[in-house]
């Protein structure tokens, strides 16, 4: 059935006929008797990279395969959330070996995006942890791919959104734990001289991430929290904790009721932001014990907080840039603060190295905001990209729904081969979305 | 730990009813025709909610099939669940005996036979709970529903007297009506929001209403009045509508 749908920075908003499957024998009907389509996931990637005419959800494919509780292998089909993942392995001691900023991800969308998480300079991005998988192809025959069979298949998968075909199945390593809780660390930087150097001497800790205020300008410019974090042994915890160390969080969310007009929920970071950061008990550092829920997933708290940023939407700006780099962070974030048109807080974490032909993550610091759609936006995100590119950059393509394509050729040296790739497995072009038109990664 | 038998599990509502019970611990037997479909339902249902889930081939149209399909369950369940139902087009059904045919069949004849067959062993029993979801079609004949509703408005008929007959041997009944589901069978319609319900929320229904032993359930609340009404419009007027 035709509805109106869009991703979750509810830009761009298209027409598309989206239709769902249960079982495998009906997914090969649909893959059959659509003469064009895109797999579509939980609708979390911020632009238009699961939009098409045609989409097939895998929302409704979502079952658990296998979870081996002694060595920590989950096998699952590709519509399951990871909320749901983690309801079943954290009491049982295991966690996701990476984990994006959202829980409300299916793991489909997990691998066509590579995601990453605060620990990618540790763990790597999620394909690092998978084991094998299956994708159905635009022919309609599923195959099976790992990092020792179908090679090219799987390298064009893994981060390849969606553009290989319908990942089905995923197997994939988790991680040992002992409690469900996160010992963090958060310490406050003056500036962005200063949270360069703190996530220099941090860089042992799992979990990395900083909140940057992009506005502040002058000797503060940069002003930050850095946020720390190790899963918590039984010995962190309190008594109270002790009792049940594998506890699920206690479920607390409220809905965003309907569209605000975009300075609200600007308003509304501000002041969380200042009242942390000017906040009695925070000198230099807070230590503490907390649920691995506010520490992974501090936004899932509000559902729908897109809604946010107004009806007309937003996008999210993601680029990462190599570490010696760090002068074109500074003039970025200078630029930003200058035109005044992002959000207020911008998020930085640092990826390692990473070989893959089309995933995002590039050993570096890497940087996302927000930012409303208004006029002299494109333009002015368009200056950006130069600047990234520039500087040996590249941008994030699960959040994008503008940029251009020769930004992307830039970014990605091995763009050449991923389309070969794609093409070998897609022979007549039948899998392309919105993105994929505009980036010129698939020809129709 | 209680048993519970799913009859049409490939169903959305027959897999969230059985999840539903799962997660309350009932073990799960999912009864479908292509049994070899449910696997991956099998795995999550185990894994998930850590009880025995278990496969079985049913066919509702194959009567003759049905006595031998309840002797093999092991164990027997403690519910059964009629879900499975089938609503093919009405105008073709009109034109094509075979249509028409497979539509009783599946929706009155089978479940009768299977049902028979379980509440003769709760009987004996003395014990146990059969739950059948029918339709709200079946409150009253119209154009557009027309064989579909009248073999769901023979089911509800048959509910009803079973609830009726087992009564007295402690055996509980659940007729549930649920009016408009977003399942497969009504993807491709746009339903009104207010009056849709998820599997998931026809699935607590059922739950609840098992537990509570109530005896005739509509999902969402003004099914009852909507329903109500159009009972009670005379009939001299119904046959000129366009329903
Ligand atoms: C609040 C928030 C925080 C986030 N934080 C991070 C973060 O820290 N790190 C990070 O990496 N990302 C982050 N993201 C982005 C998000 O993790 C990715 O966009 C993810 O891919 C979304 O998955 P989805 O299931 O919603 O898929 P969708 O958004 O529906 O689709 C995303 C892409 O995956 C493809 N896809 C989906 N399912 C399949 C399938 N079965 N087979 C083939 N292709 C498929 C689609 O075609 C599309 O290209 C965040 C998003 C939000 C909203």
């Amino acid at each position: 059935m035709k509805k109106s749908i869009a991703n979750w920075g509810n830009y761009p908003v298209v027409e598309s006929d989206e239709q769902f499957f249960s079982f495998t024998d009906q997914l090969n009907q649909l893959v059959k008797n659509n003469d064009e389509f895109i797999a579509r996931g939980n609708g979390r990637c911020y632009g238009d990279a699961s939009l098409a005419k045609k989409t097939i959800s895998t929302l409704k494919y979502d079952n658990i395969l296998s979870f081996d509780i002694q060595k920590g292998i989950f096998e699952c089909q590709s519509g399951l959330t990871l909320d749901k993942i983690l309801e079943v392995i954290v009491p049982k001691g295991w966690f996701l070996p990476v984990t994006p900023g959202t829980k409300f991800i299916t793991v489909g969308g997990a691998v066509a995006s590579d995601v990453h998480g605060k620990n990618h300079h540790i763990d790597g991005s999620f394909s690092n942890n998978i084991v094998d998988m299956d994708i159905a192809l635009s022919s309609g025959e599923i195959i099976s791919c790992s990092p020792v069979h179908n090679i090219d298949l799987f390298e064009a998968t893994c981060g390849g959104m969606g553009l290989s075909g319908i990942i089905t199945r995923v197997k994939f390593r988790l991680k040992k734990i002992e409690t469900s809780f996160i010992k963090q660390k958060q310490v406050k930087a003056e500036n962005l001289e200063e949270i360069i150097s703190l996530f220099e001497k941090y860089n042992h800790y799992t979990y990395s991430v900083a909140w940057i205020d992009c506005l502040k300008k002058g000797e503060n410019f940069g002003r930050s929290i850095l946020i720390l974090g190790e899963h918590a042994t039984i010995d962190d915890l309190n008594e109270k904790q002790k009792k049940e160390p594998l506890q699920l969080p206690k479920k607390k969310q409220i809905t965003f009721p309907f569209n605000l007009p975009s300075w609200v929920l600007n308003a509304f970071t501000v002041k969380a932001f200042n009242f942390l950061y000017y906040g009695k008990n925070f000198k230099k550092e807070i230590n503490n014990v907390v649920s691995y829920e506010p520490f992974f997933y501090p936004l899932d708290a509000i559902l729908h907080w897109n809604r946010g940023y107004g009806k007309n939407g937003f996008v999210q700006y993601q680029f990462v840039l190599p570490l010696e780099a760090k002068q074109g962070l500074i003039e970025i974030l200078q630029r930003i603060s200058d035109k005044g048109l992002g959000s207020f807080l911008a998020v930085l974490k640092v990826f390692g190295k990473q070989e893959s032909i089309i995933s995002f993550p590039k050993e570096g610091y890497t940087l996302a905001l927000d930012f409303p759609v208004r006029k002299g936006l494109l333009e002015f995100l368009d200056e950006l990209d130069k600047v990234v590119l520039q500087y040996g950059g590249r941008i994030y393509m699960s959040k994008d729904a503008r940029m251009k394509p020769e930004i992307l050729e830039g970014g990605y040296p091995e763009l050449d081969k991923f389309k070969e790739i794609i093409k070998k497995y897609n022979p007549d072009g039948k899998i392309h979305s919105i993105q994929s038109d505009r980036l010129f990664l698939t020809s129709n | 730990m209680a048993t519970v038998l799913v009859l049409g599990a490939t169903s959305d509502m027959g897999i969230a009813i059985a999840k539903k019970f799962a997660e309350n611990k009932y073990n799960i037997q999912l009864a479908a025709r292509n049994p070899d479909q449910l696997k991956p339902a099998q795995s999550d249902i185990a894994i998930r909610y850590s009880v025995d889930c278990t496969l079985h081939a049913f066919d509702a149209l194959n009567f003759s099939s049905h006595e031998r399909f309840f002797n093999e369950l092991v164990p027997k369940p403690d519910v059964t669940i009629s879900v499975f139902g089938i609503m093919d087009d009405e105008l073709t059904a009109f034109d094509d005996w075979n249509t028409t045919a497979r539509m009783i069949n599946t929706n009155f004849t089978g479940a009768v036979s299977i049902l028979n067959i379980a509440a003769k062993y709760y009987m004996k029993e003395k014990k146990g709970t059969i739950v059948g979801i029918s339709s709200v079609a079946g409150e009253r004949g119209r154009e557009s529903k027309l064989i579909y509703g009248s073999a769901k408005a023979a089911f509800s008929a048959y509910l009803a007297g079973l609830r009726n007959k087992l009564y007295k041997q402690n055996i509980h009944v659940v007729s549930v009506k649920p009016g408009f589901v977003y399942t497969r069978m009504t993807e491709n319609l746009s339903l009104p929001k207010l009056l849709t319900a998820q599997p998931s929320e026809v699935a607590d229904a059922v739950y609840n209403a098992v537990v509570k032993k109530k005896n005739i359930i509509y999902v969402k609340w003004f099914w009852r009045y909507i329903m109500l009404i159009i009972k009670n419009i005379p009939e001299f007027q119904f046959k000129k509508m366009n329903l």
